[in-house]
């Protein structure tokens, strides 16, 4: 019980700060969002995404090769290596277009458009 | 043996052949003349072309240690017994190529390994060109620490052994969005330069780790700026083309130029366009591996003046 108590407050700190953050940036919504991106087939899928500013997007490496997200122009940090099974996440504070491609298999191309 | 990928295949251009091997090809040198000899097999042909031969040399490609799924749980031991192979040879080899991916994620762990394995081969020294798995996070700069030759700044070398010039390229650096292997600018003008003062009669073998034609850039097995390259070494009248990259044996002939690319001594991976998607080809059971194992023979004949290639199934 006392574990569950403390996940709770963490869970409220956290909110805390997403309350003040939307406050700074009023367009942004107060809910927290998170988008999912799967790496499979040697594919970004989806290949496009389109979220709102604040969003985190999820990338999860389903491929049992390894991959690298690496944005076009750094206009984002990179990953380390993605082997099987293991995520990579970020987010997007600002709206533009951001394109990336695995700098291993940089036939794999992908772009989040961020409004 | 593998008659089972002998299909005929109008879709594409090149000779195809899905075979792998825990193991590296041979390679002789007779007469200005290069031969191929798989490794592990038990035919008499071996010690024939071996008798007369000036040297030989043996590729080894994508190792992948780090790599620990189906279908190979033990990557070491496969590339342990590839180089038994080698060290099994009647002649011993003047030198070992490695053609990229000697790890899987770049892992300082990984080439630690990879090196004290290696470490294992009884031939006369080892020539190593990074793959895309070698270069993960640091442009490889503890590939190039470790198994680098040093002479230029990109990586890239050549170095001649009896008459024949070999030449290593770099093609898994600055690779651009949406776009295949690439030598880059710097590297295509030292290899305009280092090709320039050899005379037209100048055997060359060129080795690089993705192939340096386009041989399914669909998965990405080929290198953007290739025919660059290519035009470089038109002139010569016997170049050999060695890459690694996609684990299984592919060939193709285009006038003096024959390009070869290797199996690795870790997985298969699918023959171009037979899966939705490249990657280790997990359907082979660890414990049927071995019998990838026998594989075809490839090797160079003069005919007329030009190189021709022929396929030669051993028994």
């Amino acid at each position: 019980m006392k574990h569950a108590i403390r996940l709770r407050a963490i869970g409220m700190m956290a909110l805390g700060g997403m309350v003040f953050s939307c406050m700074a940036a009023d367009a942004i919504p107060a809910k927290s969002k998170t988008y999912q991106v799967a790496i499979q087939n040697f594919a970004f899928a989806p290949k496009t995404v389109t979220v709102p500013a604040g969003t985190r997007v999820t990338w999860t490496n389903r491929d049992e090769e390894p991959h690298v997200i690496t944005s076009a122009g750094a206009l984002f940090t990179s990953s380390k290596a993605l082997d099987s099974g293991d995520t990579y996440a970020v987010t997007f504070a600002k709206p533009g277009t951001y394109a990336y491609y695995c700098s291993i298999h940089p036939m794999m191309v992908g772009t989040i458009i961020v409004q | 043996m593998d008659t089972d990928d002998s299909r005929a295949d109008g879709r594409r251009q090149f000779l195809k052949c899905m075979a792998w091997a825990g193991a590296g090809t041979l390679w002789l040198m007779k007469s200005g003349v290069l031969h191929a000899q798989p490794l592990g097999q038990s035919g008499t042909g071996q010690s024939v072309i071996s008798k007369d031969a000036t040297f030989s040399f043996v590729q080894i490609s994508d190792s992948h240690i780090g790599f620990h799924k189906a279908p190979n749980p033990d990557v070491v031991g496969t590339l342990r017994r590839s180089l038994a192979m080698i060290n099994a040879q009647s002649t011993r080899p003047a030198f070992l190529l490695h053609t990229g991916d000697l790890t899987h994620l770049s892992k300082p762990e990984e080439f630690d390994t990879l090196a004290g394995v290696m470490q294992e081969a009884r031939v006369g020294r080892s020539f190593y060109v990074p793959g895309e798995h070698d270069v993960i996070g640091d442009n490889g700069a503890e590939f190039f620490r470790r198994f680098g030759e040093k002479q230029q700044d990109g990586g890239w070398y050549s170095f001649d052994q009896d008459g024949v010039h070999f030449v290593g390229l770099i093609n898994v650096l600055n690779l651009k969005a949406g776009g295949l292997g690439s030598l880059g600018t710097d590297q295509l003008a030292w290899l305009k330069k280092d090709l320039a003062g050899l005379s037209a009669e100048t055997p060359i073998v060129v080795f690089a780790h993705m192939p340096l034609w386009p041989l399914y850039p669909q998965w990405g097995w080929g290198t953007d700026d290739s025919a660059e390259a290519l035009g470089y070494l038109k002139r010569f009248g016997s170049v050999t083309v060695l890459n690694g990259h996609i684990h299984q044996i592919q060939q193709k002939v285009e006038g003096s130029i024959t390009f070869y690319t290797a199996r690795s001594t870790a997985y298969p991976q699918p023959a171009p366009g037979e899966a939705p998607a490249p990657g280790p080809l997990q359907s082979v059971k660890p414990d049927a591996l071995h019998r990838y194992l026998g594989i075809r023979d490839v090797r160079h004949v003069r005919v007329g003046g030009a190189l021709a290639v022929t396929d030669e199934v051993l028994t």
